[in-house]
């Protein structure tokens, strides 16, 4: 599913409600049955492991590296180290990282630094992956790799919420385009496209 | 149970891994801590050195109580008694005619003249009774006691407090009081700005990375995930600077003071020297205890500025 607006249409409010970055003022959320509303402060660090989110600025952790910053993920739910180490590989290798993983963010590209952010979106298996403008830094090369990593994960079964500007892309994914102005959805198409 | 063990190793070695990654903060956060835990060590030692020769002057502090020749040995005794019951009171020596000339010989011993002066004449000085004091400032009961007339006529002179030698303990005793006092406000200051200035360094440590805290939130790290591997790594700042400290300090006590030419009249460095030796365990684990309280604590504070907002950037 793709989000589309111009800019200051709330596209990246909407998000961050999501990930309760941002409490609404009306209005109800509920995601994968969770009602926003009933949600304790406390009760947040757990919602936020079960969405994946991947940020235009990547976020990364810049003191870890590559396997560290993947792996950052799944320490905080006390997943085993084991199961890390055999974990951490499979998704490095889906997002096309392998042999990578000793490298620290500041040695990467705009492309491999967004491909390691959906690396530690994905690695929890989370069923909804938010990415807010994943590909506004990047150049149409690497633009392209990061969205066919994303089509992958969306194949295997997440359902990924991608905000863009890019119409190259949106025309030519072919998926459920809705359409924000204002803070309201002006269109809903299941095969839309964008004229910016 | 295995989960936290887990998740406490974890907090461990990013706290160590950021300790050894970030090598130049923990430098910079380190040499304040090392300055801040040597000054106020330097301080607490010359305190106390302080102390000990300011308890030097004042023992030398006590007054005497000049007899008449013709005092009994009966009269001395009681009299002698007398002053032992005052509670002030430490010891009471007395020193006899002979035992008087012969330290006024001692102290003269330079001064030919005055010798030969008194080898013609006979003894001219008086037998006495030496008082030391526990608390100088408190001599008004002794003062009173021999004040009194039956007293009065056993002593050949004024007693020897009065005067200009009274004025002089008087000074003496409120001159060590007000320097012990100032000694202690200064510690307490020189700790408290040393404080302020390790809390400030690592605040500022803290703000540069501000960004991980945010990332870290973003991902779902509850609040003790996140701070952990800071306070662990104030630790490490903190007990490795109060290592250093605690070597740089022995290792300057360790030197002669006599080996290095200097003689100081106001501080003593041999019973400096001393007191670190007597106390190095006391201080060692103060200096560590020290070392953890600040830069945890400071840790502590300056994250949880950056840990309290939950919505938001």
């Amino acid at each position: 599913m793709i989000i589309v607006g111009p800019s200051g249409a709330g596209k990246s409010t909407l998000l961050k409600l999501l990930t309760r970055e941002e409490k609404p003022t009306s209005g109800k959320i509920i995601v994968g049955g969770i009602d926003y509303e009933q949600l304790k402060d406390k009760d947040v660090p757990r919602l936020r492991r079960r969405i994946g989110v991947v940020f235009q600025d990547f976020k990364l952790l810049p003191n870890k590296n590559v396997f560290e910053n993947v792996a950052f993920a799944l320490e905080i739910i006390g997943i085993s180290t084991k199961e890390i180490r055999h974990t951490v590989p499979r998704v490095l290798e889906i997002v096309g990282l392998k042999g990578k993983e000793k490298s620290m963010p500041l040695e990467l590209s705009g492309g491999e630094r967004q491909r390691v952010a959906i690396a530690r979106a994905i690695v929890r298996q989370p069923k909804i992956l938010i990415a807010d403008e994943p590909t506004g830094n990047l150049d149409p090369k690497h633009a392209w790799d990061v969205i066919r990593v994303l089509e992958k994960i969306n194949r295997y079964g997440t359902t990924v919420l991608l905000t863009t500007h890019n119409q190259d892309i949106v025309n030519k994914l072919k998926r459920r385009v809705i359409t924000i102005e204002g803070g309201q959805v002006v269109s809903d198409h299941s095969s839309g496209s964008y004229k910016s | 149970m295995k989960r936290k063990l887990t998740t406490l190793s974890r907090v461990f070695l990013s706290g160590t891994n950021n300790f050894v990654r970030n090598a130049w903060l923990s430098a910079a956060a380190m040499a304040v801590m090392i300055i801040t835990l040597t000054i106020v060590l330097f301080s607490v030692i010359a305190n106390a050195t302080f102390s000990y020769t300011v308890q030097q002057i004042r023992d030398k502090i006590d007054i005497s109580v000049y007899l008449k020749d013709d005092v009994t040995v009966t009269q001395r005794d009681d009299l002698s008694k007398d002053l032992k019951q005052i509670k002030n009171v430490k010891s009471v020596t007395f020193i006899s005619k002979d035992q008087a000339l012969n330290n006024y010989i001692e102290q003269n011993k330079d001064n030919i003249d005055l010798q030969l002066a008194i080898n013609e004449t006979d003894n001219p000085l008086p037998a006495s009774l030496d008082v030391k004091v526990f608390n100088p400032d408190e001599i008004a009961p002794i003062k009173a006691y021999l004040e009194k007339p039956s007293v009065q006529k056993l002593q050949s002179d004024q007693t020897s407090y009065s005067g200009d030698r009274k004025e002089a303990i008087d000074n003496i005793a409120r001159a060590t009081t007000f320097i012990r006092r100032a000694g202690v406000v200064g510690v307490i200051v020189f700790a408290l700005i040393s404080v302020l200035i390790i809390f400030n360094t690592i605040q500022m440590a803290i703000f540069n990375r501000r960004d991980e805290l945010s990332i870290m939130r973003l991902l779902g790290a509850s609040k003790w995930y996140i701070r952990g591997p800071f306070l662990v790594e104030s630790l490490l700042i903190g007990v490795s600077s109060a290592v250093v400290s605690i070597v740089f300090c022995n290792a300057f006590f360790s030197i002669k003071p006599s080996s290095l030419g200097i003689t100081s009249y106001l501080i003593d460095l041999n019973y400096a020297s001393a007191y670190f030796g007597k106390h190095f365990w006391t201080i060692v684990g103060t200096q560590l205890l020290l070392g953890l309280i600040i830069g945890v604590g400071s840790s502590f504070v300056a994250t949880q500025r950056y840990l309290r907002v939950k919505h938001g950037k």
